[in-house]
């Protein structure tokens, strides 16, 4: 790609404003059926003027409130903020992680009101009363819940990208009850990738958590 | 993503209002957020109905089963009364997305789920489902995972979901609210084939809101069950898939429930399968003559050759899991 596409692409959505930019895959194709450095002045270039008009003109915004780790929130967003933008990029809880942005991953999985979710695939506008618990809201004081420790024990990760989508997903599956044998951990664990392949070790340190309850 | 408005409505009244005026529903989103974000999707106004009062389970009079449409698709496999009376309805969910999906996900949106034809997902691609008269890339194009049953010159793209599946074998029903009433479509009649209209994916009127699915009674005892075929163990679309259902009275089969996910532009029944199994004693060479009949009228096409056959055996393994092999 070259540098006049790569100048193209526009800084990081303000808060509150996530970005409506195309996508990497959309930006990708268009830039290679258009070609080259007429694209930076051109389509690309105007298609942002179209982002930044809608931001001038203020979006649909709604005003929310919710429990997040305990803590009752209130805030207004763009409707089209997801619960992960509104975490990572509002609350500034950024242990939840975006890896897919499509529900694919897992990476973003947090509990709404005691169940595991895709925070990605979740807006933000619609979680008026509803209680999140978060990564960063897992721990009793300075007390790791059972299951992040049983994640450092089996060394069951890393890199660690996926890791509080795996431990809040592994939350919700011990809660379910799925965790008879290592096989269903895994089947019912198999929306978390982990890229690394720490599976092994991943249903391992869910099955002993769950052992110990 | 586009701008939007965003209502939440609490009760029908008030979303069939919104629906009139133009108002998108949005229950689970799972798959409604995620087409949004790629911008297929474009919705002006989002209309919340996760509020309504639509989430019961309930046996109907002769043994039936009413699943509310906004019942989880989490709640609706775990249910006692789904578990007991109809296990493939049960298998069909828990074999789909994953737990955190179905923790978000419900019936009325799973049945109304669009395709995952990555040329349908790729603005940049033709597609005639998106954007009609534009052409269809997956004619020529990575057609692996299309489908070969249903399709047209216009459209092969797969209808995604298990539990629909499911519904279509047992024959279900579609309860729908619309501002002229309510009204029940046949399941076969509510999902559309492509034909030369391949954005028309539902029988909906504007503003119709999907209430419930009934499952009809059927002859007990019966048996039945789910097999789905996929790249990886979990968490995958199928490639093809079986939904079987069997009364077998005094050694003969009596009643035959048998459709295919997988291999169609809509859930693919396969009345041919159970009219040659009624009246006849189970046997591995009954469900072998059976599920030679699964994949009649196929027309596959360059890359899913492999779903012709592989689509007889599904069948022919499903009816002998769910059957016996005696």
């Amino acid at each position: 790609m070259s540098t006049e596409s790569v100048s193209a692409v526009p800084p990081p959505a303000e808060p509150g404003e996530p970005s409506s930019a195309p996508t990497r895959r959309t930006f990708i194709a268009t830039t290679t059926a258009v070609g080259g450095a007429a694209v930076a002045g051109g389509v690309i270039g105007g298609s942002f003027l179209v982002g930044s008009e809608e931001a001038a003109a203020a979006p649909p915004a709604s005003r929310v409130s919710l429990t997040v780790n305990g803590t009752r929130r209130t805030v207004t967003v763009d409707n089209r903020t997801s619960l992960l933008d509104l975490l990572r990029e509002h609350f500034g809880l950024t242990g939840s992680k975006k890896g897919c942005d499509a529900g694919a991953c897992g990476a973003c999985t947090v509990l709404v009101d005691g169940q595991r979710h895709n925070a990605c695939l979740t807006l933000a506008v619609r979680l008026e009363g509803a209680e999140v618990i978060t990564i960063e809201g897992l721990a009793d004081g300075d007390e790791l819940h059972p299951l992040q420790q049983a994640f450092i024990d089996e060394d069951a990760f890393q890199c660690g990208y996926c890791t509080p989508g795996q431990i809040m997903s592994g939350v919700g599956c011990i809660k379910e009850g799925h965790t008879g044998s290592p096989e269903e951990i895994r089947e019912w664990m198999s929306g978390n990738i982990c890229r690394c392949g720490c599976y092994v070790k991943i249903v391992r340190a869910v099955e002993q958590t769950a052992d110990r309850k | 993503m586009f701008p939007f408005s965003y209502t939440r409505v609490s009760d029908t009244d008030e979303a069939l209002d919104a629906g009139r005026r133009g108002g998108r529903y949005i229950a689970g989103g799972t798959t409604l957020v995620d087409l949004m974000r790629e911008t297929v999707e474009r919705p002006e106004s989002l209309v919340d109905i996760s509020g309504l009062p639509l989430r019961e389970v309930r046996a109907t009079e002769g043994g039936g089963l009413r699943i509310g449409a906004l019942v989880r698709m989490a709640e609706a496999a775990a249910h006692p009364k789904v578990r007991t009376l109809y296990p493939v309805i049960s298998e069909s969910l828990e074999l789909s997305a994953s737990a955190q999906l179905r923790n978000m996900a419900t019936i009325g949106g799973n049945i109304m789920q669009r395709t995952r034809c990555t040329y349908f997902r790729d603005v940049t691609a033709d597609c005639n489902k998106r954007e009609p008269g534009s052409g269809c890339a997956a004619l020529e194009g990575h057609n692996r995972t299309h489908a070969i049953l249903g399709t047209s010159d216009a459209c092969v793209a797969t209808h995604p979901s298990d539990v629909a599946v499911a519904f279509a074998a047992l024959e279900a029903t579609v309860h729908l609210l619309g501002p002229d009433g309510e009204r029940r479509v046949p399941f076969a009649d509510f999902l559309l084939r492509p034909g030369n209209t391949p954005h028309r994916e539902q029988a909906l009127r504007k503003g119709e809101l999907v209430t419930a699915v009934e499952v009809p009674a059927l002859p007990r005892p019966l048996k039945s069950g789910y097999l789905k075929v996929r790249d990886r163990q979990s968490y995958e679309f199928a490639l093809t898939s079986a939904a079987v259902a069997l009364h077998i009275r005094g050694g003969v089969i009596r009643e035959a429930k048998v459709a295919s996910g997988g291999v169609g532009t809509v859930p693919w029944k396969l009345p041919a399968v159970e009219r040659h199994l009624v009246g006849e004693r189970p046997s591995a060479a009954l469900w072998t003559a059976a599920a030679e009949k699964a994949a009649d009228g196929a027309r596959p096409l360059k890359h899913n050759r492999f779903k012709t056959e592989l689509l007889k055996r599904t069948v022919e393994r499903q009816l002998r899991v769910v059957g016996g092999t005696k």
